[in-house]
């Protein structure tokens, strides 16, 4: 069921076109990411969801309604701006209540609404507080209050957590999606970060220059990249060419001396995709060698040299002996972590 | 014996600071030297100057007097005249504001390149001498002459000439238009401040344009405009040139007077007495509306 509908929405600066023919339907109560490097596009697509900016082409429907044709002040979304936009004249809780003022909800109402949304961000007892007198993680909280106590139909937010450091994103990425649960907004989140990104939503839509990647689950993103640009974006991976022989049978997946036998569909020269936490270190399989160690608490990152180019092996800190700089290993990994794309992209 | 064995590091530590205590003093000492010298000195001599003897024919005793100041206190002539400038340097001051705040702040959502061309436009003034903007007004409104006055009375639409020049009015407007740039450049720079997403947050929470620019803009601005307000009047009462071409000697201001008694009627002790008086009453202004300033905006802008 789609609740909010993007349908080819395209955005133009002049001769630049910097969001092209981007669809998506997100259902209702659903959280989903629009995930990318700087300068793709997210924030413009966000702001013409939020109305600031009118798409060059193509049409957002909330609810089956044009939205485009309804002013931004009257479009009942809450969005948290990266800067958090908070008011730096007015008091926490004023900073929330604007939004009600707006609506005209009696002032009663409209205190313990304040007070409700204070204390759903954990500042409770910070309503006299002005911004300048605040953490960032502290304000970030206020700009999430203010933006979800109108009830908005949709929460748009601009990389909301990407000015706080790291331990402290790591506490609002988790006090986020708990919120976003226990409220069932209909969530959109801009973000750099892959991380974020999969630990936050129910589906991503990776984007690079302008244009949709791949849509799809944080795991069908990870697992079955569409592009090559989206397993690399998401997370290490290793990538190297290979070449499907249709001459033996059954056919066989052959890079230099190493073969398997190949899954069907495919043919002609392929790129083998294969993530480095899937490989392991075996009797058989490729021959490498490896050229640096480095240890990582909870893993080992190593890095190879094969014949296929150099290769980057993860390894859970289990426990067991680990091999050492200049060992020689084999590398090996089961078929279905591998994913092949041809030329023309996905297998 | 202990004792000095004690005191010993203690005295080098001592010469130690002294030599670091005087550095400051010895590198301020030419800007130090320059402030005394153009700005303390005189002023001390005049206001030593305010408290002389001065007679048509006597000249200048230096004898310590208070005729002066008691002339200045009862003679009425002289509360008017002090009256009317900070009258027409707070009328002044309010006309800046209501168009210089508006002025910067539609100058600042231009795009680009009319930005910078709107803000020579504006700035541009700032490069031309005071007199000669003043003078432009008495070209146009002065008298039978003026140029807006010989068109105006050709069409028939007035009699008479406007009355622009030797009134307030006329002093208030060129006065406004010569301190114009003063106060946009204050606003301006407050607005630069303002988080280029605050309007659109605003407005993501259901206000409209006018709400914005009142709740959200002006408040956050306030500072700039009154910063801007502190200049305009400070400069606008003590302003020489424009008074002295539009009021002339009909029409006096603190300055203007000032100018006179020490040039015309000679009388030093008495001008002197008027140029310490509005320096006095302006710091007294400056300094406690700074100060309010300051209190009320503490809170939110530190
Ligand atoms: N107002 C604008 N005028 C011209 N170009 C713009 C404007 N806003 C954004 N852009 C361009 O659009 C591209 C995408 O910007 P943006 O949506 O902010 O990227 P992201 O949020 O993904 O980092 C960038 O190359 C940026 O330079
Ligand atoms: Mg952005």
């Amino acid at each position: 069921m789609s609740f909010l509908e993007l349908d080819r929405v395209a955005k133009q600066f002049g001769p630049q076109t910097v969001v092209n023919d981007f669809s998506l339907t997100v259902g209702k109560g659903e959280f989903v990411s629009f995930l990318g490097p700087s300068g793709c596009g997210k924030t413009t697509t966000l702001q013409m969801i939020a109305g600031f900016l009118d798409p060059s082409r193509g049409a957002i429907r909330l609810e089956g309604r044009d939205l485009t044709a309804v002013q931004p002040a009257k479009r009942g979304l809450g969005v948290v701006f990266q800067s958090y936009a908070l008011f730096p004249h007015m008091t926490a809780a004023e900073n929330i209540a604007f939004g009600l003022e707006m609506r005209r909800v009696p002032r009663a109402e409209c205190r313990e609404r304040v007070r409700a949304a204070l204390e759903m961000v954990g500042l409770a007892g910070y309503e006299e507080r002005y911004p300048r007198r605040m953490s960032g993680g502290q304000q970030q909280r206020v700009a999430l209050a203010r933006a979800l106590v109108i009830r908005p139909s949709v929460l748009l937010l601009d990389e909301p957590l990407s000015n706080l450091d790291a331990k402290l994103r790591e506490d609002m990425q988790i006090e986020l999606r708990q919120i976003q649960r226990n409220l069932g907004t209909t969530t959109i989140l801009v973000t750099h970060d892959q991380n974020e990104a999969m630990s936050l939503s129910d589906r991503i839509v990776v984007m690079n220059q302008g244009r949709i990647e791949q849509i799809g689950t944080p795991q069908e993103t990870y697992e079955r990249p569409a592009s090559a640009f989206v397993s690399q974006f998401l997370g290490k991976t290793n990538d190297f060419a290979a070449t499907i022989d249709l001459t033996a049978t059954p056919r066989r997946l052959t890079a230099g001396s190493w073969s398997a036998p190949a899954p069907a569909g495919v043919a002609g020269p392929v790129t083998v995709s294969i993530r480095p936490e899937r490989i392991g270190f075996g009797d058989a399989g490729i021959a490498a060698k490896i050229v640096t160690r480095i240890f990582q608490g909870n893993h080992w990152l190593f890095q190879c040299e094969s014949e296929c180019g150099s290769v980057i092996v993860i390894r859970q800190n289990d426990g067991q002996p680990q091999p050492a700089e200049g060992e020689a290993v084999r590398l090996a990994w089961r078929p279905e972590d591998m994913s092949l794309r041809g030329a023309g992209g996905t297998a | 014996m202990s004792a000095a064995v004690d005191t010993a590091p203690a005295n080098i530590a001592a010469t130690a600071d002294t030599r670091d205590g005087r550095a400051p003093w010895a590198l301020t000492a030419p800007a130090l030297m320059l402030f005394v010298g153009v700005l303390v000195i005189p002023l001390a001599m005049t206001v030593m100057l305010s408290f002389h003897d001065w007679g048509q024919y006597k000249g200048i005793e230096p004898i310590f007097i208070l005729k002066n100041w008691r002339e200045i206190a009862t003679d009425p002539y002289y509360a008017e005249m002090f009256w009317r400038t900070f009258r027409i340097a707070l009328l002044t001051t309010l006309i800046t504001a209501m168009f210089g705040a508006p002025e910067a702040y539609i100058l600042n959502r231009m795009s680009g390149r009319w930005k910078s061309f709107f803000l020579l436009v504006i700035l541009g003034p700032l490069l031309i001498s005071v007199v000669a903007r003043t003078l432009g007004w008495a070209l146009l409104f002065g008298g039978n002459n003026g140029l807006v006055n010989k068109f105006l009375m050709s069409l028939g639409l007035i009699g008479s000439p406007l009355p622009f020049m030797f009134t307030e009015t006329g002093m208030v407007i060129a006065l406004a238009h010569v301190m114009m740039p003063f106060m946009v450049l204050s606003v301006w720079t407050a607005l630069q401040r303002l988080d280029p997403q605050i309007e659109n947050a605003a407005l993501s929470l259901g206000a409209g344009s006018f709400t914005i620019i009142r709740r959200i803009v002006l408040p956050q601005i306030m500072p700039g405009v009154l910063s801007g307000a502190i200049i305009v009047f400070s400069l606008s009462a003590s302003a020489f040139a424009t008074p002295a071409i539009i009021g002339g000697r009909r029409l006096k201001v603190a300055a203007t007077l000032a100018y006179d008694e020490f040039l015309n009627t000679l009388d030093w002790p008495l001008g002197a007495a008027v140029a310490v008086l509005l320096l006095v009453a302006l710091v007294l202004i400056v300094v406690g509306s700074n100060a309010l300033i300051e209190r009320r905006y503490a809170e939110v802008f530190r």
